[in-house]
């Protein structure tokens, strides 16, 4: 498969697989981890604001 | 744009670029102390420290490393184009130690002038390319086709 | 005349007032993520699959297009906190400090991506995860300002108080912003000199240099989006008591 002879190879990758594959592991991570964040961001504000709301100090 | 506004920004401009301007010339005036290593020249001309270890490196000469097979002690010799010190090593080097690669190494320097490592490191240079086009042009530049300065130029492209 | 009368001048604080601000960044952010995610995904097959191995550092050189795109990502985003700053600190416009706000915790992501995958890298090459050459530690003293500008904006309750203590560390930490750009010409360093050159040759064959740009590319997509995302959230925040952030979130007419 494009550049290596074999599948195993590729995870190997000439013995440096783990350096390769746990920098992109720790980049996936990351990018799933500001992605959340986002998330958790935009719900913090909505239940927040609810709460001012129900106080009546909005 | 209002004077006020205006005087502002010419204040903050001069300011962030004195500042950095000054640290910087700081830093670069005190370069014994931010350079990593002591290159060949600093060593000939006696600015390396004598009597402790410190960090050398350059670039391994080509032909210069000897390698004893019984004892895993290796010399090599390093240059950085305008100097030349030999460092004795017994240990295993590191998988990217090559001719014509970078090194830097922990020692000290002993009474011949040898450089006595206690740890090698391998600096790579900022060139990228496949095997077989290196193969190609150290075969080329081997057989005298290219020179030194033609060989970094086409490696550059 | 005052340029502060200009059209050019009313539109600009038009285009830059929050609600406006709100509504365009959406479609901007959502078009940018989608095309730096897919963007980034081709970068990395590309570079992880087709791309050829390194005469000299055999496979380790992939972690190239995660090491590089970060790196030079997060010293492009310093670069737009400190010009984020001075528009702050003279011209006093409101969006410039919730952008810078959310760019903190971006551009501290990337200082730090750019570290471990540096440091990951530097073990099958150099020998060593780490070694304080001048490259390396301004890297390491920009990860502290990002992080000492989240702990300064976080610390000051008054809002327009930490938003110009935030900007002035922004520009006293500007210093080490050519530090790390040129560490690996100014002194003799551990790492090497930059590969990718605008003036001068780039040393890299074509089939390796193609990926590596894609990558570049398509993660400064991905940054601008979770940056205008991130500001979004922060508008919101910040004009609460309006109320168009109230109609904007249904939370008008209830209670």
């Amino acid at each position: 498969m494009g550049y290596f002879d074999s599948f195993s190879d590729f995870i190997r990758m000439g013995n440096h697989g783990v350096f390769v594959w746990s920098v992109y592991g720790i980049t996936v991570f990351t990018i799933l981890g500001h992605w959340l964040g986002l998330r958790l961001q935009k719900r913090r504000l909505v239940t927040e604001m609810q709460r001012l709301k129900k106080r009546g100090q909005l | 744009m209002n004077p006020a506004r205006r005087q502002r920004l010419i204040l903050i401009l001069i300011a962030v670029t004195l500042f950095t301007v000054s640290v910087i010339l700081l830093l670069i005036a005190n370069r014994h102390q931010v350079n990593l290593f002591y290159s060949p020249t600093d060593i000939v001309e006696g600015e390396a420290p004598y009597d402790r270890s410190f960090r050398a490196g350059g670039v391994v000469v080509h032909d210069s490393v000897w390698r004893d097979h019984e004892t895993l002690a290796v010399t090599f010799t390093v240059s950085d184009t305008i100097n030349e010190v030999t460092m004795s090593y017994v240990g295993i080097l590191p998988d990217l130690f090559k001719e014509g690669q970078g090194v830097v190494a922990t020692g000290h320097l002993d009474d011949s002038g040898v450089f006595r490592a206690s740890e090698v490191l391998a600096r790579h240079d900022e060139n990228y390319m496949p095997p077989e086009v290196a193969r190609a042009l150290e075969e080329a530049h081997r057989r005298g086709r290219i020179t030194d300065s033609q060989l970094d130029t086409i490696r550059e492209n | 005349m005052a340029f502060s009368m200009t059209p050019v001048w009313r539109w600009f604080h038009r285009w830059t007032s929050p609600p406006n601000f709100y509504r365009i960044a959406r479609p901007w952010a959502l078009g940018l993520m989608l095309v730096g995610g897919v963007a980034l995904l081709v970068a990395w097959i590309w570079g992880l699959v087709f791309a050829p191995e390194d005469y000299l550092q055999g496979n380790s050189y992939r972690i190239i297009f995660v090491h590089v795109p970060s790196a030079s990502a997060s010293l492009a985003m310093y670069l737009s906190m400190a010009i984020l700053a001075v528009i702050s600190l003279v011209w006093k416009i409101k969006l410039a400090d919730m952008v810078l706000r959310q760019c903190i915790p971006v551009g501290l992501t990337l200082t730090a991506l750019a570290l471990i995958s540096g440091a990951i890298w530097g073990r099958p090459t150099w020998g060593v995860y780490w070694i304080w050459d001048a490259r390396l530690t301004s890297m390491l003293v920009q990860l502290f300002l990002f992080i000492g500008m989240w702990a300064i904006h976080t610390a000051i309750e008054q809002q327009k108080l930490a938003d110009k203590a935030t900007a002035i560390l922004v520009l006293v930490g500007f210093v080490n912003l050519p530090i790390i750009k040129w560490s690996v010409d100014w002194w003799n360093t551990m790492h090497q000199p930059a590969t990718i050159r605008i003036t001068g040759e780039t040393t890299m064959v074509w089939e390796m240099l193609a990926p590596l740009l894609l990558s570049m590319a398509a993660t400064y997509c991905v940054v601008a989006a979770l940056v205008l995302y991130r500001t979004r959230w922060e508008i919101l925040y910040r004009e609460r008591k309006t109320r168009w952030v109230q109609d904007e979130l249904g939370l008008r007419g209830q209670a």
